[in-house]
């Protein structure tokens, strides 16, 4: 618990710390490429004839996801508190990539741990990290994914505590991880009010990202909570079928999906799909960076208080927006993005024409070209 | 010892008994189910027949976050083989058919939470277990938890770290009955080659905290290293060594054996306490 208490310490120093501050505006917009468009997908609207929808283009970010807002924060606190290494888990790759850019970038030893079922269907991002002179260790145990690379990353940190420093990619883990990563993401909702208030005169009348942890998703909704008209969904990984097992979905019930209980994992109380002994589910879906089974804390909370919703979509769907998303805006987005926008497809007959709608583009498809490559 | 004595006691008793005689305890962790139930009741009864102060029974999770893989891989055996926490109380009933050795379930808090506070600490009572130790439950979540399992006569046991401050020892022995389990090292559960030089000054400091025996544990699996703890700590936990023993043996009989074996040389090293214990200022 200590060294949790001693990051929370330095977290707040640095979120007062206008030179903190300064350095971490500074990297976002000139090493990251800050701000990210909002694009209106004009072709896409046009086909899909429901709402006007706008791109949040994350995936133009260096590194290809919206990962590298928080891991540049969370690397310039590493710095600050003296650690000269940093460890990450990840999943589909994209938050080991930036990590190991970040290392790279700061001058940090990187180690990333990452599950070996991951490895084999991410390999572009395996050999970019690589590349970045990051340490990439296959993790066996378990399902062989990201919950497993968490585990890892975990057991290390409590080993090497006293050097390294534990750059968790999403909003889980023990406070002040949740907190911490969501606010390092918030800047995406910051930009994108701002950006569609410019282009619209008015705010978005629905939000929606995709959720595997739910860092994307909450650095999109957390400028737009206040703002109460404002629906916002959030898209999980519906895979190959409804059983515990199938799925990744664990807000998503009321569509049939089962094994979703409040429980314990990671330092996190939230739900997370599990037996009936409490033994943690495997998970299923195509994208990596989704098939995890547990959810952010604050999304469980904000399913709670029906200030959000959740959904899921099948791996198929995601596939098909994927591929639609290709033809009609010329943007090969993540698998994981391609669920947001598939969660929005599904719902197209509730949605009146004057609705507005911003899609978060989480991330670009270059790591899932592998699996793309199946479908032509 | 009778079946009647408060089951709380049990652990208080046998710690009382060995501060008496001048002897360090062993404390021996097996996963419970692995490779089956009943091979693990045949393993604690030779354990405890041998020279086991108090049995910790692990029970298997899927994430076991603090273990290295000695334990790990443990923990999916006994998975495999269908072990869940309700077969394990029964297992604790079981044992009490023929043994009275204090005995603490070690778990994630997860399983416990599914099967409810109320309800695990209802058949945990019941069935013969002393006390509890819930590794991924800090003191400040354990409100409940505590009153609940205090409710039912059983100890909460909480984990101290090295890099516990002091103000953060006197949260968690406050926290804690029976005993304080310290870990040794920052790291996870698995049998290491040697102790770490700050841990004399580590059990110096825990000490001022805290009237309650103290185990030292992960790490720990040699003779020598429980010679080293002697009038320093009330006990060491040796745990992924015995695992190891378990995972090794060609059959339950012969990893009985094998446990029967380590855990006299181990006990052996414990009552040689004695003589450090004097010698130690």
């Amino acid at each position: 618990m200590v060294p949790l208490f001693e990051l929370e310490r330095a977290y707040e120093q640095a979120m007062r710390d206008p030179a903190f501050q300064a350095e971490f505006q500074y990297l976002l917009r000139n090493f990251a490429g800050r701000p990210t468009p909002l694009q209106f997908a004009s072709r896409l609207t046009a086909k899909l004839g429901g709402p006007r929808i706008y791109l949040k283009r994350e995936d133009l970010l260096h590194t290809g996801a919206h990962k590298i807002n928080n891991a540049i924060g969370q690397g310039l606190l590493a710095a600050k508190m003296g650690k000269p290494r940093i460890i990450a888990e990840t999943g589909a790759g994209q938050h080991g990539v930036a990590s190991a850019t970040v290392g790279a970038h700061l001058g940090l030893q990187c180690t990333v741990y990452m599950g070996t079922d991951d490895m084999a269907r991410q390999a572009l991002n395996v050999a970019r990290m690589r590349m970045l002179g990051a340490e990439v260790i296959g993790v066996e145990s378990g399902s062989k994914t990201l919950k497993d690379a968490i585990n890892e990353a975990m057991r290390d940190w409590v080993t090497n505590v006293r050097n390294s420093y534990y750059l968790l990619g999403s909003v889980l883990g023990a406070h002040p991880y949740p907190t911490m990563v969501r606010d390092f993401q918030a800047v995406i909702g910051r930009e994108a009010r701002e950006q569609i208030l410019a282009a619209e005169k008015r705010l978005p009348t629905h939000l929606y990202a995709c959720v595997g942890g739910g860092s994307n998703s909450i650095g999109l909704f957390y400028e737009f909570l206040k703002d109460e008209e404002v629906k916002m969904v959030g898209i999980e990984a519906g895979g190959r079928g409804h059983g515990l097992g199938e799925h990744a979905a664990r807000l998503a019930a009321h569509q049939g999906f089962t094994g979703a209980r409040p429980g314990v994992l990671q330092g996190t109380y939230t739900y997370v799909l599990q037996n009936e002994d409490g033994q943690i589910a495997r998970t299923h879906s195509i994208s990596a960076g989704l098939d995890y089974p547990a959810i952010g804390p604050e999304h469980a909370w904000l399913a709670d208080q029906h200030r959000a919703e959740y959904a899921a979509v099948s791996d198929t769907a995601a596939l098909d927006a994927a591929k639609l998303l290709s033809h009609t805006e010329g943007i090969i987005p993540a698998l994981e993005s391609a669920h947001g926008l598939a969660g929005l497809i599904e719902r197209l007959p509730h949605f009146k024409p004057s609705d507005l709608v911003i899609v978060n583009l989480s991330g670009r498809g270059d790591k899932d070209m592998d699996t793309y490559k199946r479908l032509l | 010892m009778t079946a009647a004595l408060h089951n709380a006691t049990r652990i208080s008793k046998r710690f009382a008994e060995l501060r008496a005689n001048g002897e360090l305890g062993i404390v021996a962790y097996i996963t419970a189910g692995d490779p089956s139930l009943d091979a693990t009741l045949q393993f604690v009864l030779a354990l405890a027949e041998d020279g086991a102060d108090v049995i910790e029974l692990g029970v298997p999770f899927s994430d076991p976050l603090a273990d290295g893989p000695t334990i790990q891989r443990a923990s999916e055996r006994a998975l495999k083989a269908g072990t869940s926490l309700a077969g394990v109380l029964e297992l604790v009933h079981r044992i009490r058919q023929s043994s009275q050795v204090p005995l603490v379930l070690f778990s994630y808090y997860n399983p416990i939470l599914q099967m409810g506070l109320e309800n695990f600490a209802a058949a945990a009572s019941k069935a013969g277990a002393d006390g509890v130790l819930a590794t991924d439950l800090t003191p400040e979540e354990a409100g409940d938890y505590r009153r609940i399992l205090q409710a039912h006569d059983l100890d909460t046991i909480f984990l101290a770290a090295p890099t516990s401050s002091d103000e953060r020892l006197k949260i968690i022995a406050g926290a804690t009955s029976g005993f304080l389990y310290l870990i040794s090292r920052t790291g996870v559960t698995g049998a290491k080659d040697s102790l770490p030089d700050d841990l004399p000054a580590l059990l110096r400091r825990a000490h001022q905290f805290t009237q309650l025996p103290i185990a030292v544990g992960f790490g720990i699996s040699l003779p020598g290293h429980v010679s080293v703890l002697g009038g320093l700590a009330d006990a060491a936990v040796v745990g992924s060594a015995l695992v190891s023993e378990i995972e090794t043996a060609s059959s339950p009989d012969a990893a009985a054996a094998a446990l029967r074996d380590r855990v006299k040389k181990l006990k052996e090293a414990g009552r040689h306490g004695l003589s450090r214990r004097e010698a130690t200022p």
